[in-house]
């Protein structure tokens, strides 16, 4: 998956309404949108949509957008 | 793999006591704005819950919850062989709650009687340990027992926890009987992920002191607790659970021969409601087979289970019923159960 539509995929699942804003720089906890409960959606949209399970534990090492491609692709 | 398998012995009839104290979660505002708190609760699903007063433990629901049984069904207190008292909020650091039960529940001194202290699956095994005991042959009659009052273990300054959890008891009644077709249980444990969900002080690895009641700020968010009251990390947790349930659920369905199409019911241990949607949706489970009372009565740890059968399977459960148990919690600690229900008795709720 490219990093573009990785970003387009994820804003959607944890609810932040502007994909656009988003680049690989992007520090996700600095989102209006962003709460603890986003750490949820994105424990989803891992499992679902990459088949990859990560817990807080792996999403506390993220700091960017960028991070958790990573994460989704390594 | 730890698989047990029974027959001839079942629950025979349940009841439930409940505190009378309803918290509604949209007005639970003391520390966090009303907006927030409402995306928190419309997310996890917790509307209302229950909380004890403060001298009320869950021994004293369950003895309510135990007298309404006894009540309702007759039952002679002298054929009570065994008493099993499920809780990690017992009355005391010592003795076992289940012993000062069988006193006030006026139960003869042969009968036995111990805790189980074990979180969230702890249901399947209390039933486990009681059913393998039965199998003596020497036990007529058993009162299992299972209470929880976690509202008083977590931080209201914490929002992972305060929105979340509740405080009920139930009992249940226990015979040996031709009637009951097999039972099935998966008992499961990881203690490497022990510190997921922990209360790390008051017990003897760091004993209570003035250090362990101070409060600070645990995190990024901001939430505040001390060291005897109870964390979750939520994420891992959730991380663990979507793994590891529907693994247990499959390889515990292909032991017993069975798909889930052959249950009746769906019970899953009520921790959130967004864990229990997504549990159903990646096992693709018909939800109207999967009863909740998340809504009404929050977790409430180990009791959440039978409590779920209880409030809203009164009416359903006539005839022959099978039921699908799926529970996990603090330990970890995970079990699936296969549990045969005949015209299995259930009393009204007791508020007390």
């Amino acid at each position: 998956m490219e990093i573009k539509e990785f970003i387009v995929k994820m804003a959607e699942a944890i609810e932040i309404e502007n994909a656009n804003s988003l680049t690989a720089e992007t520090k996700f906890r600095e989102l209006g949108e962003w709460s603890s409960l986003s750490v949820m959606l994105l424990i989803v949209f891992f499992d679902e949509e990459l088949d990859r399970q990560i817990g807080d534990t792996d999403i506390k090492k993220c700091q960017t957008v960028g991070d958790l491609y990573n994460l989704a692709t390594k | 793999m730890a698989i047990l398998s029974f027959e001839g012995v079942g629950i025979a009839a349940m009841a439930a006591a409940v505190p009378h104290t309803v918290i509604n979660n949209y007005s639970y505002t003391d520390y966090f704005p009303a907006n927030q708190v409402k995306e928190v609760v419309d997310k996890v699903g917790v509307y209302e819950r229950r909380f004890a007063d403060a001298d009320t433990c869950s021994s004293d629901l369950c003895f309510d919850a135990a007298e309404r049984l006894i009540a309702d069904n007759d039952i002679d207190r002298n054929e009570i062989d065994l008493l099993v008292f499920i809780s990690q909020t017992p009355d005391y650091r010592m003795p076992a709650t289940s012993i000062l039960l069988q006193h006030r529940l006026g139960l003869k001194q042969s009968c036995i009687a111990f805790d189980i202290n074990l979180g969230c699956a702890a249901f399947c095994y209390g039933l486990s340990v009681v059913y393998g005991m039965m199998q003596s042959g020497g036990i007529r009659k058993v009162l299992l027992l299972d209470g929880e009052t976690r509202s008083k273990v977590y931080s209201p300054k914490d929002r992972r926890s305060a929105f979340i959890f509740g405080d009920a008891g139930v009992a249940a009644l226990i015979e040996r009987d031709e009637k009951f077709e097999r039972s099935v249980f998966s008992l499961n444990s990881d203690g490497s992920l022990g510190d997921l969900i922990m209360i790390k002080g008051g017990g003897y690895r760091h004993p209570s002191s003035v250090e362990t009641l101070k409060e600070r700020v645990v995190d990024e968010y901001g939430n505040i607790r001390n060291d005897e009251q109870g964390y979750m990390r939520g994420g891992d947790v959730f991380n663990f659970v979507i793994r590891e349930v529907p693994r247990d659920i499959k390889r515990t369905l292909e032991y017993a021969g069975l798909t889930t199409a052959d249950f009746d019911y769906y019970v899953f241990h009520q921790a959130n409601n967004f864990i229990n949607s997504y549990i159903a949706k990646k096992m693709k489970l018909d939800t109207s087979k999967i009863p909740s009372t998340i809504a009404k009565y929050g977790n409430t740890s180990s009791v959440s289970v039978p409590l779920t059968i209880i409030s809203e399977l009164k009416d359903n459960m006539v005839g022959e019923k099978r039921l699908l148990l799926s529970a996990f919690g603090v330990g970890m600690s995970w079990a699936t159960g296969i549990v045969p229900f005949v015209d299995c008795r259930i009393s009204d709720i007791v508020e007390v």
